[in-house]
């Protein structure tokens, strides 16, 4: 049986897309010109489960915003997270969870996933992640590639304790086009997992792989000045566009200068990604996280100063030219340079352990001599995602209001002894470790080998 | 770990005074953990004597003359040993020019010997030098033909002189990738490798013909070690039904001493892996369908079988970095929490990254444990070498203390801060 719509998303979104249609003044001028049409033509048709009022007793509770409370209460039901304290709060109307000995963190939020783009098995029928037939597709959108039934969701879950992931496009392209934000409820269609209310946001690539992909096939870009010079162009045509007749990239490339839609770009390199946020000041949009920013930690001043954050991995390094210089203190240096720090996972094995590579993170930095408190870094796997992704006015943080997507941690979620023990998202419990019933088998997996397995 | 230990542990590091390049050293008051299954030993002294292992354990004596260092708030283990690595062979994955794990393009296959490409100089090896790995299997990839080639056994200290070991195992994909490379089909596939074994039989034997033969004679004199069982054979696998046919193998060449790699679907067959004496080099973590014949992964695989009696060993081309191996160690022993998983004790676990890769390697008591008679390899960690936020302070490579910097511990000290008021970062070394 499910819920009735969230109204309070649902609201959200409404209000997202009235003030996308009134912002700014160019914008003004050209939507008088252009054609309305639907900017919302795939609406999310995700529902909250029924959950219990629940109230977490006796755990140390991170809430994500970087507070830690010892024997912390923490209240939800109805799908939102209704207090956040002390022992005192009083849990009568609730179900009481003792969590003695354990952690209560928000729902891990992997801002850099391909899980359902490039889903197990990975076969080429399944290969939907890079449209890599020009260097700017700016018009596909990654959530007509996402395959529901990718058994990868259910791994994330299980084992990462993540609620919300951002499925971006792969990285063959310069804009290799919209990304799509969800819940990571197994759902019939990619609508029932669509985060309501969440902004699209825009993959951009520098670098290595786009001029490879197309340099190999004898056209623009085969350099990294290739790269600006269409990226450039691209964006000036879009400037450009009246909108009269229905340029699907261009629409894409208007809501990025517009605001409404948030840049994603791949980008390892410091002195390339200080190049981008020039050009994005010389186009007038702003980069919301550079991806694999592998370098961040030579420009943490610049990062900062442009509110750009890092999504990062903890110590991946070496597998490519512009990987080179990775280190795994890259983390650390940025939290020490005031910029924004997320982990991210960009692999359907990475993304069931964000908690231990935030951890690795942390005791890279711990061995410089940076002692960074554990809520701080819990904070790089949730609230500072959900900020990159545009929803952090709904989840990556236990605050009264919030959607209740919470995890049960066994131990300390930056011990590699720990576990997602309980997992709930928008306080249904949809992960239970003590409850074999409690974890989702895809319809790929149903009469094949393990089904129905821990994993 | 606690943060206190932490800080117990560098205070520790520095009071160290750092040894010359003796082969002798004696570490008291530490947490050993020898790296044979057994349980970590809490206030435990290990003794390192001419560049070998001489004692591990409480009540041991240090002979006279040989250095000691108080290990208080310290972990001692044997160095790791990472098992079907590609060290020493590449600096940059994507740089083809730099990357000598591949050879799609050669006549050989077999034949081909990592041994001479080894670099061991290269940042690779410095980088897991430092994270406390000092011994590995290093390979080739087969890529044009199922057989790879003859893997090197090699070591991480920092000197010119990094093969232990060269031919040491050969190595052959099996499954949907071998399948693929040797025709399309597994048929095809096992075709290839009996012909191959034939092949190599009549050049042992003295009636290879070359003008009849499939394989390059190079080849077919290079699987006469596999043949014999004088070479390991590194069988990459990973379906249930893959596994049960490459057991069979032994039933048509008796002397094949066969590894299985990967092993997804192990748990499947687990005991009829351990009723044939094969190891395995398993994945340790793969729980997803990568492919149609990994349907059954699952992240208790690995301890299923140990549970079956099969020895497993972490494989260490199965994650981003061979220096994760502790990571992915102190996950199985994570899993014993969950019902329903199979995971591992801690001591089993860390036998996992450290004597039993180094037993499948030819090295049983020599590697990866610390006993009389060991190599002195040795680790100082700054807490449980199994959790993600401890690092080693101190590696030993047959006693000799092994510098621990490289590229990125420099980047590190480069961009401890940003002040380039003075002069450019690039003045800053």
């Amino acid at each position: 049986m499910r819920i009735t719509a969230r109204t309070i998303a649902t609201g959200i979104a409404a209000a997202a897309l009235a003030a996308c249609s009134t912002t700014g003044q160019t914008k003004t001028e050209s939507a008088s010109a252009a054609q309305a049409f639907d900017k919302n033509p795939f609406p999310s048709t995700y529902e909250r489960y029924p959950g219990r009022p629940t109230a977490l007793v006796g755990a140390t509770v991170y809430d994500g915003a970087g507070n830690r409370i010892e024997n912390g209460t923490v209240l939800f039901r109805d799908g939102e997270v209704v207090a956040v304290g002390d022992a005192s709060l009083s849990t009568e109307g609730y179900d009481r969870i003792d969590g003695s000995g354990k952690f209560v963190t928000p729902g891990i939020i992997d801002i850099h996933s391909h899980l359902g783009d490039y889903p197990t098995p990975s076969v080429a029928a399944h290969s939907d992640g890079n449209e890599a037939t020009s260097p700017t597709t700016p018009e596909v959108w990654a959530e007509h590639s996402v395959w529901p039934q990718d058994p990868g969701f259910s791994r994330a879950l299980a084992n990462g304790g993540v609620t919300s992931l951002q499925i971006l496009p792969g990285s063959a392209n310069l804009m290799g086009g919209r990304s799509a934000t969800l819940k990571n409820v197994p759902a019939r269609t990619v609508q029932g997992m669509k985060f309501p209310g969440a902004p699209y946001g825009f993959k951009m690539a520098c670098g290595e792989n786009p001029k490879r992909v197309y340099g190999n096939r004898g056209r623009m870009p085969s350099t990294r000045m290739g790269n600006f010079a269409v990226n450039r162009q691209t964006w000036l045509d879009a400037k450009a566009y009246d909108g009269k007749k229905r340029d699907l990239g261009k629409e894409t490339l208007k809501g990025v200068l517009d605001g409404e839609i948030l840049v994603h770009n791949h980008c390892y390199r410091a002195d390339e990604m200080a190049l981008v946020m020039d050009m994005a000041k010389e186009m007038g949009y702003q980069v919301s996280a550079f991806h694999h920013a592998v370098e961040s930690y030579k420009i943490g001043d610049l990062l900062r100063e442009n509110g750009v954050c890092s999504a990062i991995w903890a110590d991946w390094y070496g597998f490519k030219m512009e990987a080179y210089d990775g280190i795994l203190e890259n983390a650390a240096l940025l939290y020490q340079a005031g910029a924004c720090v997320v982990i991210h996972s960009d692999d359907a094995n990475g993304i069931q352990r964000l908690n231990q590579e935030a951890a690795k993170a942390q005791a890279a930095g711990l061995r410089l001599g940076l002692d960074i408190p554990d809520a701080e870094v819990i904070r790089w796997i949730t609230l500072n995602a959900a900020k990159a992704m545009g929803i952090d006015g709904m989840t990556g943080s236990l605050e009264p209001g919030k959607m209740a997507d919470v995890v049960l941690w066994n131990g300390d979620p930056l011990s590699v002894y720990s576990r997602p023990e309980k997992v709930w998202i928008d306080g249904a419990l949809m992960f239970d470790a003590m409850d074999r019933k409690r974890r989702p088998v895809s319809d790929f997996e149903l009469g094949q080998p393990g089904e129905g397995d821990v994993k | 770990m606690t943060r206190a230990l932490t800080f117990a542990a560098s205070a520790i590091a520095l009071a160290f005074a750092a040894p010359a390049a003796a082969q002798s050293v004696a570490i008291t008051n530490a947490t050993v953990a020898t790296g044979d299954g057994s349980d970590p030993i809490e206030g435990a002294t290990v003794v390192v004597q001419g560049g070998k292992v001489v004692a591990a354990g409480t009540g041991v004596a240090v002979p006279a003359g040989v250095p000691v260092l108080d290990g208080s708030g310290t972990w001692v283990t044997p160095g790791l040993f990472a098992t079907m690595t590609s060290l020493g062979l590449w600096d940059v994955g994507a740089v083809s020019e730099s990357n000598d794990t591949r050879a799609s393009d050669s006549p050989f296959s077999a034949a081909l010997d990592v041994a001479p490409a080894i670099n061991p100089a290269s940042q690779h090896i410095a980088i897991h030098r430092a994270a406390g790995i000092t011994r590995a299997a290093s390979t080739v990839l087969p890529t044009g033909e199922i057989f790879g080639g003859q893997g090197a056994i090699i070591d991480l200290g920092a000197d010119g002189d990094a093969v232990v070991e060269a031919r040491a195992f050969q190595t052959v994909a099996m499954g949907e990738y071998g399948a693929r490379i040797s025709g399309g089909s597994r048929a095809a596939m096992y075709t290839a490798l009996r012909n191959a074994l034939f092949e190599a039989r009549a050049y042992a034997n003295g009636t290879w013909d070359g003008a009849d033969a499939m394989l390059p004679r190079a080849d077919a004199e290079a699987l006469g070690a596999v043949l014999s069982g004088r070479q390991p054979l590194m069988i990459a696998v990973e379906r249930a039904s893959d596994i049960r046919t490459v057991l069979g193998l032994k039933r048509e060449f008796p002397r094949l001493d066969l590894v299985l790699v990967g092993a997804s679907e192990g748990w499947l067959v687990a005991n009829e892996i351990a009723a044939a004496g094969v190891p395995v080099i398993a994945d340790g973590l793969d729980d997803l369908p990568q492919g149609f014949d990994e349907l059954g992964s699952t992240q208790s695989n690995v301890g299923r079988m140990v549970k079956a009696g099969v020895r497993v060993a972490i494989n260490a081309s199965a994650m981003e970095n061979p220096r994760n191996l502790n990571q992915y160690a102190g996950n199985l022993v994570a899993l014993t929490r969950i019902p329903g998983a199979d995971g591992l004790s801690w001591g089993q676990a860390f036998a996992a990254i450290s004597s039993v890769p180094a037993a499948i390697s030819g090295m049983d008591g020599k590697a990866g444990v610390l006993a009389p008679g060991a190599m002195g390899d040795l680790v100082v960690w700054d807490g449980d070498p199994l959790e993600v936020s401890s690092a080693p302070i101190r590696v030993y490579i047959d006693g000799v203390e092994q510098p621990l910097d490289n590229h990125q511990s420099r980047l590190k000290e480069r961009y401890r801060d940003l002040d380039e008021s003075d002069l450019p970062k690039a003045y800053d070394w």
